[in-house]
């Protein structure tokens, strides 16, 4: 018999990837799409340089936002782990770090562009301080304001991943590691971080996975002048060519795919866990 | 996905009739006789979607003050709502859409044919909707005008006739000269051309709408303003046009022209509002919301003339019976006047400016429509202030401003291609 799991994975996971499969080989008219097998979407869209600009775009931000997330990530969780004794305070504090998230994705983002904007708050105060004279132009809608969002946005998927690691790795392994003449940078380097691995690799899967198929952020804090993939996707949908989009979208899962796949090559998370 | 509804015959529009009511199905025009199903039209609702621009609360409170049943308005972007009226035909009964939309969809048979000799107003409708000249001695302008995708040959016609067959793809309500809107107090100059948008003056200060039909006909206008290119018809472009069009703009837009682009109507009030962008395309309430909050913009008349849209109501192939009969009703209430004044008091031109005309002061009249100085504070529907005495409307009277349109928002041959650009330059 086919377990209730398997039911539910091949309804809501397995067939709707097929039919995206399938309707990326169909033709799209203005109004309708037509059942054909035709690799016209995948030809215009391995035949536009745009393509390459965003998919090599769409890394750029997922690598980026990616060393940001993992160096604050990181530090936040071991602050937490190692430098707060109490387990009331520990909880408290982890707590604190979620208190972002009690409100929407969109609303955490948008409140930036007024804070960012030509005549917006930090501006305003950089030029009342004297720091500089004329607003500082590429705070928003930029590169700049679209990984900021994400890296706001984001954090918290890698510091929940890593406290929950750092929380299980056996006290005593530091403590020998000290007694045995190893420094802090050591300890850490040495004990803390190969014991670490699985949460960041986790931590990793998330954000990685998050920032690739992201297209709200990239949006409205590039005010729609960047693009990533999702974008390209979103376009696509909107412009009724769910054919093209399909296929888009198809090329962004195996890429995803391929990336998470190297990426549990240096960890094996089923081993670790 | 690709599954859509066929269209009603009228036989079975007839039987469904008969069965939710006999005294219904006696009589094809309802009109003259409402009291005969005052009772059983309390219950019924009407799902209308459309743009942000028309879909307003204050007119369905007013519908069900009037005339006694639910109207639910969904507002969405204009992309949207193309995507809702192409594929989800059963998740609306009136679609309030701009003409170009209807070109992309109507031969996807969601939207019915509308019987003009039930339309009270008819004749009072403007001459740009139906045969197409604003005055006898107009010129058409470039693009999908209105009146060359607003009739079909019969109730159930697929296609698009260019005379006035007495059936409407939409009822045309509501249309507008556009241009481009400009903030005077941090520009300092008269602005005069469109192609002042890619001025460098401007770097990083410009704007342009997200939305690929119109905006490749802002783009006509810069690029013929420019004198790069003058195009035969700018409303029907070749693959060669289009690239050069759209290649203009991507190297501006590479060279950090634009601040931002924007896709809904509240994004462009904010960028202006912001002062994030000093120039950029915008809609006509859209200055109206940024003035209102007392920040000076201007809806700038350029010397090339404006780029004009228009929309209506469309009437879902799946609606029959006494739903019909009250979409029927609502769109004639909709011309009556309230609406159109309404809209007129936004900035918009009503498709029926005579009956708006009962519902405005004179001096509203002579404000919005004739182009005359305010003698008193011209308000908003909803009461803020958008000019004192003595002011006078950006661009005159409607036949000045109308008189001007030289294209319209456009659905081309070459459409499929042009999205595609289209995607290629806001990734770009």
């Amino acid at each position: 018999m086919v377990s209730p799991l398997v039911a539910v994975l091949l309804i809501f996971l397995v067939l709707p990837i097929v039919l995206i499969v399938i309707v990326s080989f169909w033709r799209a008219t203005e109004f309708s799409i037509i059942p054909a097998f035709e690799f016209d979407n995948y030809a215009f869209l391995f035949g536009s340089p745009v393509t390459y600009t965003v998919f090599l775009n769409t890394f750029k931000y997922a690598l980026i936002t990616w060393a940001f997330t993992l160096l604050i990530g990181f530090t936040v969780a071991y602050y937490l782990a190692f430098h707060i004794r109490s387990l009331t305070w520990q909880i408290a504090l982890f707590l604190l770090c979620t208190i972002p998230f009690w409100t929407s994705n969109i609303i955490r983002m948008i409140s930036w562009i007024p804070f960012l904007g030509r005549n917006g708050i930090a501006n305003a105060t950089l030029i009342s301080w004297g720091v500089i004279d004329e607003p500082i132009e590429w705070l928003l809608f930029s590169d700049f304001a679209v990984i900021l969002a994400f890296v706001h946005l984001y954090t918290l998927f890698m510091v929940v991943p890593i406290f929950n690691t750092m929380m299980r790795i056996d006290k005593s392994l530091i403590e020998a590691a000290r007694d045995a003449g190893a420094n802090g940078a050591q300890i850490l380097w040495n004990v803390i971080i190969p014991l670490t691995k699985p949460g960041i690799m986790i931590g990793t899967i998330f954000v990685v996975t998050l920032v690739m198929g992201d297209f709200i952020t990239v949006r409205f804090m590039s005010g729609s002048q960047s693009a990533n993939v999702g974008r390209l996707i979103s376009n696509e949908i909107a412009l009724l060519q769910y054919p093209s989009a399909s296929a888009t979208a198809i090329v962004l899962l195996v890429t995803v795919l391929i990336t998470i796949g190297i990426l549990l090559r240096f960890v094996d998370i089923r081993k670790e866990l | 996905m690709t599954k859509y509804t066929h269209r009603n015959g009228l036989s079975r529009r007839a039987l469904l009739k008969g069965a939710a009511s006999t005294a219904v199905a006696a009589g094809s025009t309802t009109l003259g006789a409402p009291m005969l199903w005052a009772q059983n039209i309390k219950d019924v609702k009407l799902r209308q979607f459309g743009t942000g621009v028309s879909n307003l609360n204050d007119v369905a409170m007013k519908v069900q003050e009037d005339l006694g049943f639910t109207l639910e308005m969904t507002a969405l972007d204009t992309d949207s709502v193309t995507q809702r009226a192409a594929t989800q035909p059963n998740s609306f009964d009136i679609a309030d859409i701009e003409y170009f939309i209807c070109k992309k969809v109507w031969a996807a048979g969601n939207l019915q044919a509308m019987d003009t000799t039930k339309i009270d107003n008819y004749d009072k409708i403007a001459g740009t909707f139906r045969s197409g000249l604003l005055t006898p001695e107009s010129t058409i302008a470039q693009g999908t005008a209105p009146h060359t995708v607003g009739f079909t040959s019969g109730a159930n016609g697929t296609d698009f006739v260019q005379e006035e067959s007495g059936w409407m793809t939409l009822i045309p309500t509501i249309y507008n000269a556009d241009t481009l809107g400009i903030r005077p107090d941090l520009i300092g100059r008269p602005i005069s051309n469109w192609s002042e948008l890619l001025n460098p003056e401007f770097k990083g200060k410009a704007s342009i709408l997200d939305i690929s039909s119109i905006g490749i006909m802002d783009m006509a206008m810069v690029v013929e303003s420019m004198g790069e290119y003058t195009y035969p018809d700018k409303g029907n472009m070749t693959q060669e046009e289009i690239d050069l069009t759209i290649g203009i703009f991507t190297e501006a837009k590479q060279n950090g022209q634009f601040r931002a682009f924007w896709k809904s109507f509240d994004e462009s009030v904010n960028l202006m509002a912001s002062g994030e962008v000093v120039i950029q395309s915008m809609w006509s309430p859209a200055i109206t919301a940024v003035k209102s909050q007392g920040i000076p913009c201007v809806y700038q008349p350029l010397e090339e003339g404006y780029r004009s849209w228009g929309g209506g109501l469309g009437i879902s192939a799946a609606l029959s019976g006494i739903e019909l009969d009250a979409a029927y009703e609502y769109i004639n209430w909709y011309l009556s006047g309230w609406v159109g004044g309404y809209l007129m008091r936004q900035g918009y031109y009503s498709a029926v400016p005579e009956t708006s005309k009962e519902f405005m002061s004179a001096d509203e009249w002579g404000f919005w429509y004739e182009g005359k100085a305010a003698e008193g504070d011209i308000l908003s529907p909803t009461g803020d202030k958008l000019a004192g005495a003595g002011e006078v409307r950006d661009g005159g009277s409607f036949l000045e401003r109308m008189g001007s349109v030289v294209c319209w928002n456009s659905v081309m041959d070459e459409n499929q291609y042009m999205v595609r650009k289209w995607n290629e330059f806001i990734a770009a």
